[in-house]
């Protein structure tokens, strides 16, 4: 391996941003919370389990968990118009996916489970961000919950193997054959807290299947010191 | 959860003794507080605290081309969204109308007021302008979204920076030390008529209980109305005058509040 | 019959319910291993796996003998036969009402369920739209949550405020055998009735009491688990007494 890649900011491959985690947070909800990887930083709230509406969409043998993930239109350098998009319909998607793994839906037959989660920041890995911020806000909703649900997205930047990837290194560009190409990957995980069994991946540009072993590995790893991040602001609660 | 009639009539008969839930008067707002720098992303952003109420907001700029009808003048628009993250009574989908509705009671109020002199927001006639866009998201509803977003949306305004451009491209993430200007503060204040008494500030039981409501925006201290909106049942002359003179005597009580902390 | 003598009836049901004094138990979190051996007995908002009895939710953990269970802290209320609650009207079929418990359906009162003559004819002249009652729940099925009120005490809420709270915090509310939620009664003159669903109807001849009550409320929502929470109450509402 040529030169060892060196991140922007300084980080250790397997370090995070700064992690900041704060449930209670929106009043009418009935659970909420702000999880934020540096400027990147999603607020989630949570209502229900309450009745699903219009009829035809229950189902009768067990609840349904609805994620609905989008931004603020000012939460990216170029105006996002508002509203949800093909990109926010998917994230919502695959973020439902990701958490009503842990969710003994058949306890709610007939019910539904909203969960908003809207970014108010962006500095990449906001699924990320919003998974995390929705798991605590899910857990503070008094939603049983198997395990708790943490999320990291870990790129392969200039040969590296790298933790909770920022803009920047989104970007990261590399010259091959005189052109300028865009080089990095990301892979979104989300993993349960015990099992450590993973409940979301994805992947934005390629990787190795070696170098996959080595993400999983880092992954793990990273949301072991999320999920203490996020137990941490959970067990605030009785202080307040 | 909607109002019961029982609560409706307590609501009534506390008004009518000049009580409220929160034993404030009726003409006196909950506590303000405005924080800025919600997004870095964003040229200006804020977010505001009317009691338990919260909506934050923010302002994005870009060059475009101006409108054909106005090849000197740049383009402002306000967007609101009533997230159901707010509020148990928002629903997902399309634009309520009330969204629609309280987009629109802002955008004129800011417009009307000239508060963002569209004509300085010209880089090259008929060629290049800027936008300004609002944005407008309450995140928890708690009553008086109106009066609450719209001081969400001149905060905002008031903590916009223009963005640096290069090459006649705007580079986001840059922001110039020139302010977006504001030749004033407009304020909003919303009448709520419940009984025969009038209120501010209302929690959400409080306007479940209101018969009308009637919105004014100013600009002080000429006490120019830029906006006025009414919904509801049907007012006398003499009703409308007196909430006028109301809102503007509370107008004047709340920009101030309001200043204090755009100074800061 | 007083009022006053319906509103216990109401209460002996509540006082089933864990009055909570949860100072010494510890917050614990989904997935934490909360008890390990095979002694212990999941109750609650835990579950077993192998040796080990880990949470299910997140709350305060309480361990009594060899049962161990999860007290939830926060949350929508999820209702459970048997509980008094209060609902409000929001429908009307040929046959009953539908009410709006806060839950996870709207329940349903039949007229069957209704305490004495019940014109068919016209469900209004009983029950209208967003009317207040306090019922019970008779069943929770997958579809469905029945109540009843045929036994005495559940009625027609007349006059008075609805005060909403974290279903969560009617245990501290209500107190130990009714005694907080007494306390507050006896301090304010004021009729209570404290819905398990996190609704509690406040009724006193004055406004000011009434007010005064909900402030009690509120304190004790707010700060459920503060040392000394019934005497800081005691004080306040002595203080605050409407002469």
């Amino acid at each position: 391996m040529a030169e060892k890649y060196k991140r922007a900011d300084g980080r250790d491959y397997d370090e995070t941003r700064k992690m900041e985690a704060k449930v209670g947070v929106v009043k009418r909800a009935d659970g909420s919370a702000i999880f934020s990887f540096g400027k990147s930083q999603a607020l989630a709230c949570v209502y229900g389990p309450r009745q699903f509406h219009p009829q035809h969409l229950q189902n009768p043998e067990k609840g349904v968990l609805r994620c609905y993930y989008d931004m603020t239109s000012f939460s990216v350098p170029e105006r996002k118009r508002p509203g949800p998009n093909r990109r926010a319909s998917e994230i919502s998607f695959v973020t439902s996916r990701a958490l009503e793994t842990v969710i003994p839906l058949e306890n709610y037959p007939n019910s539904v489970i909203d969960c908003y989660i809207l970014i108010l920041q962006a500095d990449a890995s906001t699924r990320c961000a919003g998974i995390n911020a929705a798991a605590l806000a899910l857990a503070s909703a008094g939603i049983p919950m198997k395990e708790m649900v943490s999320a990291v997205s870990v790129g392969k930047i200039g040969g590296a193997i790298v933790a909770d990837i920022s803009k920047d290194e989104e970007d990261y560009e590399i010259v091959k054959d005189g052109k300028t190409i865009k080089s990095a990957t990301d892979i979104p995980f989300a993993i349960l807290s015990r099992s450590e069994k993973i409940s979301l991946l994805q992947l934005d540009g390629r990787i190795k299947p070696e170098d996959l072993k080595e993400a999983i590995a880092m992954a793990k790893k990273v949301c072991r010191k999320i999920n203490e991040i996020q137990k941490k602001a959970l067990k605030k609660i009785k202080e307040e | 959860m909607e109002i019961s009639t029982i609560m409706k009539k307590k609501i009534e008969e506390m008004v009518s003794k000049e009580i409220r839930l929160d034993e404030r008067g009726l003409l006196e707002h909950r506590k303000l507080d405005i924080t800025f720098d919600v997004s870095h992303n964003a040229e200006g952003s804020a977010r505001v605290k009317l009691g338990d109420t919260e909506v934050i907001a923010g302002v994005k700029m870009d060059l475009v081309e101006p409108f054909k009808d106005s090849p000197d003048a740049g383009v402002l628009t306000v967007g609101a969204e009533l997230l159901p993250l707010a509020s148990d009574r928002f629903e997902m989908g399309a634009p309520a109308i009330q969204a629609i509705e309280l987009a629109r009671l802002i955008d004129r109020g800011v417009r009307n007021s000239e508060c963002i002199d569209i004509k300085s927001l010209c880089v090259k006639e008929g060629e290049k302008v800027w936008s300004v866009s609002i944005d407008i998201y309450p995140i928890n509803d708690a009553g008086s979204l109106i009066d609450t977003c719209f001081i969400a949306a001149v905060a905002a305004l008031s903590n916009a920076h223009i963005p640096v451009v290069k090459d006649e491209k705007v580079q986001y993430g840059e922001l110039s030390k020139e302010k977006l200007p504001m030749t004033c503060i407009p304020t909003t204040v919303t009448i709520y008529k419940v009984g025969d008494k009038f209120l501010i500030d209302p929690l959400v039981e409080e306007e479940d209980a209101s018969t009308a409501r009637l919105t004014f925006t100013f600009t002080l201290p000429e006490e120019e109305i830029h906006s006025m909106q009414k919904t509801g049942e049907e007012l006398s002359e003499e009703e409308i005058l007196s909430m006028m003179d109301i809102a503007i005597k509370e107008a004047k009580k709340l920009a101030p509040k309001v200043s204090a902390f755009l100074k800061k | 019959m007083t009022l006053k003598k319906e509103t216990e009836d109401i209460e002996t049901s509540e006082k089933e319910i864990d009055s909570g004094e949860c100072e010494s138990r510890t917050i614990v979190t989904p997935g934490e291993v909360v008890a390990e051996g095979n002694d212990f007995l999941p109750g609650e908002g835990t579950r077993r796996e192998g040796k080990e009895i880990l949470a299910q939710k997140f709350g305060l953990l309480e361990k009594n003998n060899k049962l161990v269970k999860i007290i939830p802290l926060s949350g929508a209320y999820v209702s459970r036969p048997g509980n008094v609650i209060i609902g409000r009207v929001v429908d009307i079929t040929f046959n009953g009402w539908l009410i709006d418990i806060l839950s996870t359906h709207e329940a349903f009162l039949s007229i069957m369920e209704c305490y004495g003559y019940v014109n068919k004819r016209d469900l209004t002249e009983l029950y209208d739209f967003n009317d207040l009652i306090v019922a019970k729940i008779k069943s929770v099925k997958a579809r469905s949550i029945d109540l009843s009120m045929k036994e005495r005490g559940f009625k027609k809420l007349e006059g008075g405020m609805l005060v909403r709270i974290n279903s969560t915090r009617v245990p501290r509310v209500i107190g130990k055998a009714g005694s907080m939620v007494g306390m507050i009664k006896d301090e304010t003159g004021c009729n209570i009735i404290v819905g398990q669903n996190g609704l509690v109807w406040i009724n006193g001849s004055k406004v000011e009491n009434e007010l005064l009550a909900k402030k009690a409320i509120e304190m004790i929502v707010e700060k459920p688990f503060q040392e000394g929470l019934t005497e800081k109450v005691k004080e306040f509402l002595s203080k605050n007494k409407i002469k």
